[in-house]
Order: C-alpha cells, then sequence, then structure tokens
C-alpha cells in the first residue's frame, strides 16, 4: 500500500465498500430468511388445521408504527406471525442499510454531489412512511 | 384449504415461479402473481404483497454477487433510484385506490410486454463518449469482461433514462414487480449503458425501490405474513436453482417455451379482470 497513489487509494476504498455492501446484502437476506422460517414453523404448528381466507382482501389504514408495535408484541409472545412479519420487515430493512451504507462511502470519498443524491433517495424514502400518518 | 395445505402448494408453485423467472430472465415476483390470483385465486393485493417481499429478497441476493464483482454501477444505481422511489410510491398509492380488474388488466399488459422483450436479441454495444449531463454526474464507469479485462463505457440520454425508470419505479410500486424489463430499457435502449452493467444494476435497485412502496403496503394490509413465508422461501430456492441450471443449458428455447406460457397466464389475467373475476 505504501507505493499507492491517492487514486488507488481512492480505489481500495471503493473496493472496500463493494465487499461491505456485498457482504450486507447476502446477510440481511439469509438472517432475515431464517427469522421467518422459524417464524413459519412456529405459525405452522399451531395454525395447520385452520381454513384460510385469502381470496377476500382486508384491507387495513393503520400507520407503520402501530404495525412494528403489534409485531413486537407478538415476538414477546412468541406468535408465529409476528415472528414471519418481523423477518419481512429485516428483509425490508436490508436496502435501507445499504442506502446508509452508500451515504457513507461517498462522505468518506468526499463525493459530496452523491451524498446530495442519496439523502434525496433517503427524503423520498421517508416521505413514503410518512404517508401513513395522512391516510 | 387448510393452512398446511396451503403452505405446502405454495412452497411448490413458489420454487417453480422462482425457478421459471430466474430462466426466462422476468423475475420471480411477475410469475408468482398470476399463479396466486388465477391458480389458488388469492386476493390480488396479497398476490402483490407477497411478490414484492420476494422481489426484495431475490434482487438483493442476487446484487450480493455482482456488487462484490464490481459489475454494478453504484453511482448510475443511486442516481436513478430518485426516479425509481419517486415512481414506486406514486404507484404504490395508486394501487390502493385502482379498481382490481384495471390492475389485473395491467399487470396481463406488463407480463406480455415483459415476455416478449426477454426474447429480445441482446447485443453488447458500447458507446465510449458519456453526454455533458453524464459527465457531470459521473455516469460513466468500467466493468471486469470474463477474462478480467477492464472494459470502459460511456452513458448517453440521461433524461431520457430517468424518466423511463419513473415509469419503471411506478409499475414495480402498482404491480409489486421488480420491473427489470422497464429498467433494463431505460439502461440498456436509451441511456446506452453495456448490457451486463444494466442488468446486474437494474438488480441493485430493486431493494430500494421495492422498499419505497413497501411502507405503504404493509400499512394498508397487502402483506400476509401466512403467504409471504412460503413465497419468499419457494421463490429464492427456485431461483438459485435456476441460476445453477442456466450455468449448464442453453436458454435460448427455454426462454421461447416459458414466453408462451407466461403469455398463456398473461391472457388468463386480462380475460379474468375484464369479467370481473379477479
Amino acid at each position: 500500500m505504501e507505493k499507492s497513489n491517492n487514486m488507488q487509494q481512492e480505489k481500495f476504498g471503493e473496493k472496500d465498500f463493494q465487499n461491505i455492501i456485498g457482504n450486507l446484502l447476502r446477510y440481511g437476506v439469509w438472517i432475515s430468511l431464517a427469522v421467518a422460517f422459524i417464524g413459519g414453523i412456529v405459525y405452522l404448528m399451531g395454525h395447520s388445521t385452520d381454513i384460510e381466507n385469502y381470496s377476500v382482501f382486508h384491507e387495513n389504514d393503520r400507520n407503520i408504527f402501530e404495525v412494528i408495535g403489534d409485531i413486537y408484541n407478538g415476538v414477546v409472545q412468541g406468535k408465529g406471525e409476528s415472528l414471519i412479519f418481523f423477518g419481512i420487515i429485516l428483509l425490508f430493512l436490508t436496502p435501507v442499510f445499504r442506502v446508509l451504507l452508500s451515504l457513507f462511502s461517498f462522505l468518506l470519498e468526499k463525493d459530496y454531489l452523491y451524498v446530495v443524491i442519496t439523502l434525496i433517495v433517503i427524503l423520498i424514502i421517508l416521505i413514503s412512511v410518512s404517508f401513513g400518518f395522512s391516510h | 384449504m387448510t393452512v398446511l395445505t396451503f403452505t405446502l402448494i405454495m412452497i411448490l408453485g413458489a420454487f417453480l415461479a422462482g425457478f421459471i423467472g430466474s430462466l426466462s430472465g422476468l423475475g420471480g415476483g411477475i410469475i408468482i402473481i398470476p399463479l396466486l390470483t388465477v391458480v389458488l385465486g388469492v386476493d390480488i393485493h396479497y398476490a402483490i404483497g407477497a411478490a414484492l417481499v420476494s422481489v426484495i429478497a431475490t434482487s438483493s441476493g442476487s446484487a450480493a454477487a455482482y456488487v462484490r464483482e464490481g459489475i454494478t454501477n453504484m453511482r448510475l444505481g443511486i442516481f436513478l433510484e430518485i426516479a425509481t422511489t419517486i415512481g414506486a410510491v406514486c404507484g404504490a398509492l395508486l394501487s390502493t385506490i385502482a379498481p382490481t380488474s384495471f390492475i389485473a388488466v395491467l399487470f396481463g399488459m406488463t407480463l406480455i410486454f415483459s415476455a416478449i422483450n426477454s426474447l429480445r436479441k441482446k447485443e453488447e454495444h458500447i458507446v465510449l463518449e458519456s453526454s455533458p449531463l453524464a459527465k457531470k454526474l459521473r455516469l460513466q464507469g468500467t466493468y471486469p469482461s470474463h477474462d478480467g479485462e477492464v472494459i470502459s463505457y460511456g452513458t448517453k440520454n440521461v433524461i431520457g433514462g430517468f424518466s423511463m425508470m419513473g415509469i419503471a419505479g411506478m409499475m414495480s410500486g402498482l404491480l409489486g414487480i421488480g420491473s427489470g424489463a422497464f429498467k433494463v430499457i431505460a439502461m440498456d435502449n436509451i441511456m446506452k449503458i453495456p448490457f451486463k452493467v444494466s442488468t446486474t444494476t437494474s438488480n441493485f435497485m430493486m431493494g430500494v425501490t421495492a422498499m419505497a412502496s413497501s411502507v405503504i403496503y404493509i400499512q394498508k394490509g397487502y402483506i400476509e405474513p401466512g403467504i409471504c413465508m412460503p413465497v419468499v422461501i419457494g421463490v429464492l430456492f427456485g431461483a438459485m436453482a435456476g441460476a445453477k441450471v442456466l450455468v449448464k443449458t442453453n436458454p435460448k428455447k427455454l426462454r421461447i417455451f416459458f414466453a408462451c406460457l407466461i403469455f398463456v397466464l398473461a391472457v388468463n389475467m386480462i380475460y379474468n379482470g375484464l369479467n370481473g373475476k379477479i
């Protein structure tokens, strides 16, 4: 590394982040699936003989924090459905972490144009979360 | 049907969807929806929710490898995510008010379009010169070829590609699909990015795009754990099996076969949608 000039260092940094982001995506998917799978088994143990009723849609109108609160309570009580949902939430969070990591990576590279672009993406996601309140 | 029977059928069906999705290059999400609605009679909103979850799982899983190999153009992906996330939020909001029959018909048409698109001949074309805006945004890049050679490429028509990405994001939010076909058109046909880079970058973007609409889906009750669990597990393993087979076989003939199969499913969905059966 002693020989490396600025440009190579920058390349090295980018390569590093490629590795970190790649690993984050991979482990994020496997961890969330493992949680959902365990939840699925718990759920099936209690509900395998229930009759499903998925042909009728029950529309909800709850904001995301209410849903997450319910999931938390359900997981504490060891409910299979809540565990599956928890796994799904972890899966949804994987790309969010990826965006945060890219933000960090661009900050380190002092690439402020892309810091702003990444912040815009984060803002849009936050707006989509806040839509829950207005409906 | 009991929950256990349903779950077992779903795992098997989702495995098939993931397998076909990966062999045909269409993605598992787009095939799981007709399977759930047409074959199993599940409400289309639950089907869309489950498809979206499986899209995030498969795209993040496969994006991991490409990112590490340095094929994915992360700057391009993040820049275009502005368009896809805005589109996705609009699409998801639209899906909560659009009539079911409209969604079914639109989905059927998207399916046909994607199937035809998957048969299109893909030629690697590389432009070296970037447009001024692309230069400003530093969207040009490099990627390693099969023999380890570093290939540089330029980027054209940023605004055109950006707009097309908005549409891709909207379809994703509205239908719960990855809309890879639209994304590749935006990057491949409009921005002139090499095919290898555009497919992997499209994959990279899917997670965030889907995430933007997922919050609205959760709040509206589209995400049903009992359906999502078997679907995600089935699709993911199906996609992995498909990827293994893909390495060994020539997918040309398979693609034509699957495109025909998908065409039949799509027509079925449009027909049911028009008759109000979905």
